[in-house]
């Protein structure tokens, strides 16, 4: 066992593939956050996103029509949690969880019939690079087109929320809805785009699971990553960047226990399980010891309904 | 918790829905009960496959999935034995004490166990495949068709069944090519596609050229694929998953036994037995062997795979070292069933040590 600089190269893109759908499905769940709206419906759409994009792919044959598919899906069931919340002004963590139940089973449904049958092979980019350059190369090339916008996500969506204007308004309704409201901002509107661009975003990440990280239909299969994804939001302090950070180690941790495995690492299988968890708790206490911090970026309308706009 | 009550919920309604239809039929019915969602295209899917093929048979069954190794199982199990019906499989291990329970209440109802090793009352039968004669096979493939001499093994959790197709897959394979080095991961799982596959990856990019798994998806093979390594099917033919990768695949049979003891109960021939079938018997089938094998390979394997079925060769047949060295089968012996059942060691040449 040689640790040379390709193999740590190798490691690193592991795991960023590992960290694209927690950082699709997080940085969507953000926007719906900012604008104050909770939604713990992440890993239903998810898993719709992941059995429309494998069902989409299987039966027309057309990857750009699965994603899309996908999106599409993650938009439309995030459309019921949406009218159920802006407009009949339910509870959101009540609705939320109930989507998510919703999500797991309508897919075990429509998947029955998908079940057993192999992926298509998604197209990625500059494979001949990989061997190019010393460690960046397997890190910047040979991945998926749903790779790259991933990792440019976080970045875009910083930019959306500090620089532009209609960031500004996502924002202001999420701190202040009535002050908005006031402003003559359509407060249910910005809502309804936010929670529809959540969907959206976790569709994609279950689309990329099913078709491209593991391109397979099995029940169940996004396995709690969109749980992840939403304690990844609070682990950000609902800073896209930090989703970025807090991705990584996530998705690190779990393949660095495996890598310390096969290498004869002598530490408890279950430790080395438990870790990734282990962090997160670590690194949320931390967080939370700086209070004020806490208070100045958490949307301060997070999960409660606005019930003036009509 | 959300799983678990979605899991209720449809249960209920399958249970609800095949009790109907249960009370109209005459015949010998048999009911199937699952741990996992018939979706999962390993364990519980491939039981679903039996299923299917009783119902071929002509027989009418019924099935409810995802039920949880409690008091849960007792429940289910009480509802499908009051409802006419007459042979009852429960699946998964951890069913073993309720279907013990459940099948003193009821005498006039069959019970067949899966894995489990209880028969407390005359109408419990228990059954199981001897896997670890496929993994015989692989071991004897992985061992030729490896150019690095690491093998990646992805496994599930450190119970005797997993323990034992590591130690015959590594005995086997040391005994082709004794350079051989076998890297073991705990996944910790018996499915999750993305961790299945981080492990993988993980001993491919260690160096692993061959990747056997004791776990149920598809996306170890597919890894394999992507990454130009060999790797073995479990539980189905998953050589469409990964034309390439895959050499062959050990499957999980269980049609033939199903069919057997279902009509067995309808012929009123049906006694308590404890079944535990390998290849000879066909409840372990090896899949079509790759062409990529070299041919001398390939008939060696078909001679291997006739000489376990006819009892000719063993997996386990001495001398049997451990890791520390100390004899557990000796020369010219074989392990016998109480030693496989109850196998927590490995054997010299596993690495690492078993998580506790």
């Amino acid at each position: 066992m040689i640790i040379d600089i390709n193999f740590i190269g190798l490691i690193i893109a592991s795991i960023m593939a590992s960290a694209v759908p927690l950082i699709l499905a997080s940085c969507g769940e953000l926007i719906t956050e900012r604008s104050g709206v909770l939604n713990l419906g992440v890993e239903g759409m998810m898993i719709i996103g992941a059995i429309s994009g494998f069902a989409l792919m299987t039966v027309t044959g057309s990857l750009i029509i699965a994603i899309f598919g996908a999106m599409l899906a993650g938009v439309l069931i995030s459309t019921i949690f949406a009218f159920l919340t802006q407009t009949l002004i339910t509870n959101h963590v009540a609705t939320g969880l109930a989507l998510t139940i919703f999500g797991i089973g309508i897919s075990a449904m429509i998947g029955k019939n998908f079940v057993g049958i192999p992926g298509k092979e998604f197209p990625v980019f500059f494979e001949g690079l990989k061997d190019t350059i010393p460690l960046l190369g397997p890190i910047l090339f040979g991945h998926s087109i749903v790779f790259y916008f991933a990792f440019a996500l976080p970045f875009i969506t910083s930019y959306f929320l500090k620089k532009t204007k209609i960031g500004l308004i996502v924002r202001a309704v999420g701190d202040s809805p009535e002050s908005a409201s006031n402003q003559g901002i359509n407060v249910r509107l910005v809502r309804y785009a936010c929670i529809l661009y959540g969907g959206a975003m976790s569709g994609l990440a279950g689309a990329y699971l099913s078709m491209i990280y593991t391109p397979q239909w099995i029940e169940n299969m996004t396995g709690g990553r969109g749980w992840i994804a939403l304690a990844l939001v609070v682990f950000s302090t609902w800073n896209p960047i930090k989703i970025l950070i807090g991705a990584m180690i996530f998705g690190g941790l779990t393949i660095i226990q495996f890598h310390m495995q096969a290498i004869g690492v002598r530490i408890p299988v279950q430790f080395l399980t438990a870790l990734p968890y282990i962090v997160t708790i670590i690194v949320l206490v931390v967080i939370s010891r700086d209070s004020r911090k806490i208070r100045l970026s958490t949307p301060s309308s997070l999960g409660k309904s606005f019930h003036k706009d009509n | 918790m959300h799983k678990f009550l979605i899991r209720s919920f449809v249960s209920s309604l399958v249970l609800i829905f095949t009790l109907t239809v249960a009370a109209v039929a005459k015949d010998v019915k048999a009911a199937f009960v699952y741990i996992g969602p018939t979706g999962d295209h390993g364990w519980t899917y491939q039981h679903d496959v039996g299923r299917k093929a009783v119902e071929a048979a002509g027989f009418k069954t019924t099935y409810v999935e995802g039920v949880p190794e409690s008091a849960d199982a007792e429940r289910v199990l009480r509802q499908l034995a009051n409802s006419g019906h007459d042979v009852i499989f429960t699946t998964s291990f951890g069913y073993m004490n309720p279907t013990n329970k459940v099948a003193k209440e009821f005498p006039n109802v069959k019970f067949e166990h899966a894995t489990g090793y209880k028969r407390e009352h005359p109408n419990v039968s228990t059954y199981a495949a001897r896997f670890y004669e496929g993994r015989t096979i692989l071991g004897t493939i992985a061992g030729t068709m490896t150019k690095s001499n690491v093998i990646g093994y992805v496994a599930s959790f450190p119970i005797p069944e997993v323990i034992r197709g590591i130690n015959s897959f590594t005995l086997a394979a040391q005994k082709v090519n004794p350079n051989i080095k076998t890297k073991i991961v705990w996944a910790f799982t018996w499915y999750d596609p993305g961790k299945e596959a981080e492990a993988a990856k993980a001993l491919i990019d260690q160096g692993a050229d061959v990747i056997a798994q004791h776990t149920d998806s598809t996306a170890i093979v597919q890894m394999a694929e992507k990454a130009g390594v060999y790797a073995f099917g479990q539980a189905s033919d998953m050589d469409k998953f990964a034309p390439k990768a895959v050499l062959t695949s050990v499957e999980n049979n269980w049609g033939p036994y199903y069919v057997d003891r279902v009509k067995a109960v309808a012929n009123g021939t049906w006694n308590q037995k404890d079944t535990w079938h390998g290849i000879g018997d066909g409840m372990v089938v090896i899949s079509d062997l790759d062409s990529q094998m070299p041919a001398d390979l390939r008939s060696k394997v078909k001679k291997l795979q006739a000489d376990l079925a006819s009892g000719k060769v063993h997996s386990f047949t001495g001398p049997i070292y451990d890791q520390k060295g100390n004899l557990m089968v000796a020369e010219g012996k074989t392990a016998d069933d109480g030693m496989l059942a109850g196998m927590m060691t490995y054997v010299k040449g596993v690495e690492g040590d078993i998580p506790k």
